[in-house]
């Protein structure tokens, strides 16, 4: 039986690193659009705009019930065709593996965490409307320094948690061959045949970043739990 | 049933509010049922009644955080019936103080005084700094300005309350039964608070059960009861003569 051999592992190191980047960069990118997006979905459903806010609620119904693997499919093989129809000539237009997983995660994200907030701005007391009502607030100033800023500080741990399952996902962008850090790996492992060796280390990377992440999480539960009772 | 509202001050100068045949009904409730009262600029009104009687209904509809269903109200010239664009004009002249306090957790005591103001009031961060900081000393809570809420006690609190809404420099001010949610040991420095501003010539509506404060600093005690205003009168005729007999059986009741 052969010995374990980690030196592979050590030259493999920049491929593999440049892997940990995108992994890194799609959740980062998914985190910002999906926050920003999701907030903004939250308060169409929160205010019940007509015929949109329903729109926003099947929207996010249907992204929180078909896997993130099937999505992304849809939106390689589906928006080029969109696009193809909506620039006229009817070809598709194809926009590319890196642009479809970025789309892709940061719309999917905004539908799990539209449905965080929404549940959060539920839970903000009517007496904090009130007071905003009462100092003559507006409806923009009553959510941007009032509202929100409570909801988000109270919803942070679970979307942080989500953003930890967000980084795990991002292995699945393997199905677009694009290269993240489980795709680098298991290239390399094929390649020289070093599977153990290669899954133990990046296993051992997705531990120590989520592992990490979920201390953040901690900490911010026991900071809030504090300040903002 | 329903006693006119000349008042004792009524008259002295024109009404900084008035409400007149105010209706208000929750589905098939009738909070408020033809409600009529004025209040002159610089008078202290103590609103009392049983619970339920739609005492905080009343001063509710006064800054329009309930919308009523008939009658006017007027707000310092400004008709608070049909149209309401400038709802937040007659906001901006009326403070008010909840029960529950309502502070707002994620600020701390200082910035919870100075948002308004910078937003609503368009002071810079040095002006509503310096106001803010100026009204905390006046309700003596100055030494806790960079707290949060959340680590204050009660009265604290309300006090932080009362002057997050002096801030905006209003004309007059709602209190909503302020000492209510108080442990009673917190209630006299509310009270103290309060009485301070009634000197300072502040027009006040309060809600509240405090017979004291009412003796004490009330122009006019208003009784109501089942959404209507059964008596008002000077709190020395209202506690010594109370003429109705609801008005008797409340004060059994809550004065040993």
């Amino acid at each position: 039986m052969n010995s374990l051999d980690f030196s592979i592992v050590l030259q493999a190191w920049p491929y593999l690193w440049s892997g940990l980047l995108f992994s890194l960069a799609l959740t980062a990118v998914a985190f910002v659009v999906g926050l920003v997006l999701g907030t903004c979905l939250a308060l169409v459903q929160h205010f019940e705009v007509p015929v949109l806010g329903k729109l926003v609620r099947g929207y996010v119904a249907l992204m929180r019930s078909i896997p993130l693997i099937l999505v992304l499919f849809w939106f390689f093989f589906l928006v080029p065709i969109v696009l193809g129809h909506l620039s006229g000539n009817g070809r598709p237009v194809p926009i590319g593996a890196t642009w479809t997983a970025f789309i892709t995660f940061g719309l999917f994200e905004a539908a799990y965490y539209s449905e965080i907030i929404r549940v959060g701005l539920r839970a903000v007391n009517k007496g904090q409307f009130e007071a905003c009502q009462a100092l003559a607030l507006s409806t923009f100033d009553t959510y941007r320094s009032v509202i929100l800023p409570q909801v988000l500080r109270v919803a942070s741990p679970i979307i942080l948690s989500q953003t930890i399952i967000l980084f795990q996902d991002t292995s699945l962008v393997y199905v677009l061959s694009l290269t993240d850090l489980l795709g680098a790996a298991s290239k390399l492992a094929q390649l020289n045949g070093r599977l153990v060796e290669m899954y133990l280390v990046i296993a051992v990377v997705y531990l120590a970043i989520s592992s990490a992440a979920s201390q953040c999480v901690a900490s911010l539960r026991k900071r809030y739990a504090i300040a903002g009772r | 049933m329903l006693q006119h509202t000349a008042g004792n001050e009524a008259g002295r100068s024109t009404p900084i509010v008035t409400v007149e045949n105010l209706v208000k009904r929750f589905g098939h409730f009738t909070a408020l049922n033809d409600v009529n009262l004025s209040v002159a600029a610089g008078e202290k009104i103590v609103l009392c009644g049983p619970s339920g009687s739609g005492k905080s209904t009343l001063i509710r509809c006064i800054n329009h955080i309930e919308k009523h269903d008939g009658g006017r109200i007027v707000v310092d010239g400004v008709e608070l019936t049909g149209r309401m664009d400038d709802i937040n004009g007659v906001r901006r002249e009326v403070g008010m103080v909840f029960q529950s306090f309502n502070l707002f957790p994620h600020l701390s005591v200082v910035e919870n005084c100075m948002l308004a103001p910078m937003k609503v009031r368009a002071l810079s961060r040095a002006e509503a700094h310096e106001r803010a900081i100026g009204l905390l000393r006046k309700v003596r809570i100055h030494d806790q300005a960079n707290k949060y809420p959340g680590q204050l006690s009660g009265g604290q609190q309300q006090r932080v309350a009362i002057a997050r809404a002096l801030c905006m420099q209003p004309k007059i001010m709602l209190f909503d039964e302020p000492t209510s949610a108080l442990d009673p040991e917190m209630v006299k420095e509310v009270l103290d608070t309060m009485a301070e501003l009634a000197r300072d010539g502040m027009t006040m509506v309060c809600v509240t059960h405090e017979m004291g404060f009412a003796r004490e600093i009330a122009d006019r005690v208003v009784f109501m009861d089942r959404g209507a205003i059964v008596e008002e009168a000077d709190p020395e005729t209202f506690f010594r003569a109370p003429r109705t007999e609801r008005a008797r059986d409340f004060l059994g009741q809550i004065i040993h």
